[in-house]
């Protein structure tokens, strides 16, 4: 890595286990602040173990997380915590309104204030259901409001496992907007998806997961045009890879 | 008081011993009234540990009978509550970042139903118990006759229709505290 600012995250020799398997083994692997990292696999691949190590809800078995090239220590202290938000492959809903779940994380953060719910659920065609108890919601209308949840407070990692997944080409460019709009405010983000093109729209690099180990990495039009490991080109074939 | 702030720790923590700590509750949610009634007389009569303190006979031992009685019960039943949501639920409330204490909050009321429902068995249960506030209470007139007391000495003295009167009262007064309850439920929905 050259001489710069630390990346916003850095994994050095990361393990993770769940009993006597492996899940996840990554020797290196950096993402600069700002970036939109991607990462691709089949399921199973251990790609929301990642985001839940990166997320601190889980330290790794072995190995470092650095963020800000600093060890990121666990419990995770609040403050670094509150930098980093997950939109989970599986969101859930509080049981209350719409607008309550989207304010959820400002109000744990003492903000009392409604305003930043109404432009968010707009951008998401949601608006009309403000009032609407979320777990009435459909699991699109679901995936969109955790997404609004999510960017209401503003996080500067944004941890997005399959945000866009279930959801009609409609929605998923509504979703696909909003990232990009993350994007520009300088979010960095980090985002699971099985889906390649989703990967190969939002990306700056890409990575391709396999039984919990990096196959390949690299920025995200090589890894799609060019790729180096007969793997990453049977996965991306749509080969069945293992 | 007691039952709800222990049922949501054991609930939401996990330490050694907690599966000990959940088998006492559950045989404590058993317990019988009159035992617990005896014991408390025993360490509050002028003998026991706590005779000094004055309280046998007194609406304060009956308070403590009640509160032994109903504290596995609610105890118990507000762990199963807390242990009903989604532990997913949990994480994705500390990924929007929420403290500790406002993730377990969080729950808490996310678990209100089956909370309500430990309050009003744990209501219900002290409210008809006799037993005990018998034991630890007297009895007395004017000081430790409650409507279950009362009923048993109108029913000994062949004044029955008093104590169906009374027994109307006592279920009037569970018909209002729960439907109370259930109000206050319907509320935070």
């Amino acid at each position: 890595m050259s001489a710069g600012p630390p990346p916003a995250f850095e994994l050095v020799d990361v393990r993770h286990r769940y009993g006597a398997r492996t899940v996840l083994s990554i020797p290196r692997l950096w993402i600069p602040h700002g970036e939109t990292f991607g990462i691709v696999g089949p399921s199973g691949a251990g790609k929301s173990t990642l985001l839940r190590i990166l997320q601190g809800l889980e330290p790794p078995s072995e190995g470092a997380i650095l963020v800000d090239g600093a060890p990121m220590p666990h419990p995770v202290p609040l403050a670094l915590a509150r930098r980093i938000t997950t939109v989970f492959q599986r969101p859930l809903m509080l049981d209350r309104s719409v607008r309550d779940n989207v304010l959820f994380g400002l109000r744990v953060r003492g903000r009392k204030d409604r305003a930043p719910a109404g432009p968010l659920l707009e951008r998401l065609g949601l608006d009309h259901l403000a009032s609407t108890r979320a777990r009435q919601l459909s699991g699109g209308e679901i995936q969109r409001v955790a997404l609004a949840r999510a960017m209401a407070i503003e996080p500067e990692v944004l941890l997005l496992d399959e945000p866009a997944a279930n959801l009609d080409p409609a929605n998923v460019a509504r979703v696909e907007a909003f990232i990009r709009d993350a994007q520009s405010r300088g979010t960095t983000i980090v985002l699971v998806t099985h889906n390649t093109h989703e990967a190969r729209r939002l990306a700056h690099r890409t990575l391709l997961l396999i039984e919990g180990a990096v196959v390949e990495t690299g920025p995200t039009a090589a890894f799609f045009e060019s790729p180096t490991e007969p793997r990453t080109r049977a996965f991306l074939a749509g080969e069945l890879v293992y | 008081m007691f039952g709800v702030p222990v049922g949501a720790a054991v609930g939401l923590t996990r330490f050694p011993g907690r599966r000990l700590v959940t088998l006492v509750l559950y045989t404590g949610m058993g317990l019988p009234p009159v035992v617990v009634g005896l014991v408390v007389y025993m360490l509050l009569s002028r003998g026991g540990p706590f005779g000094s303190m004055n309280w046998l006979f007194t609406p304060s031992a009956m308070v403590v009978a009640q509160t032994i009685i109903a504290f596995p019960l609610v105890a118990a039943l507000t762990m199963s509550a807390v242990e009903g949501v989604d532990p997913e639920l949990r994480l994705q409330v500390r990924a929007l970042g929420a403290t500790r204490w406002q993730t377990g909050w969080t729950i808490l009321r996310e678990a209100r139903i089956g909370l309500t429902a430990a309050i009003v068995a744990a209501f219900g249960g002290i409210i008809s118990e006799v037993g005990a506030v018998m034991l630890v209470g007297g009895n007395i007139e004017g000081q430790t006759r409650v409507l279950t007391t009362a009923i048993v000495l109108s029913t000994r003295q062949g004044e029955f229709a008093l104590a169906m009167a009374l027994g109307i009262v006592l279920l009037l007064l569970a018909l209002g505290a729960n439907a109370a309850l259930l109000q206050l439920q319907g509320r935070t929905r």
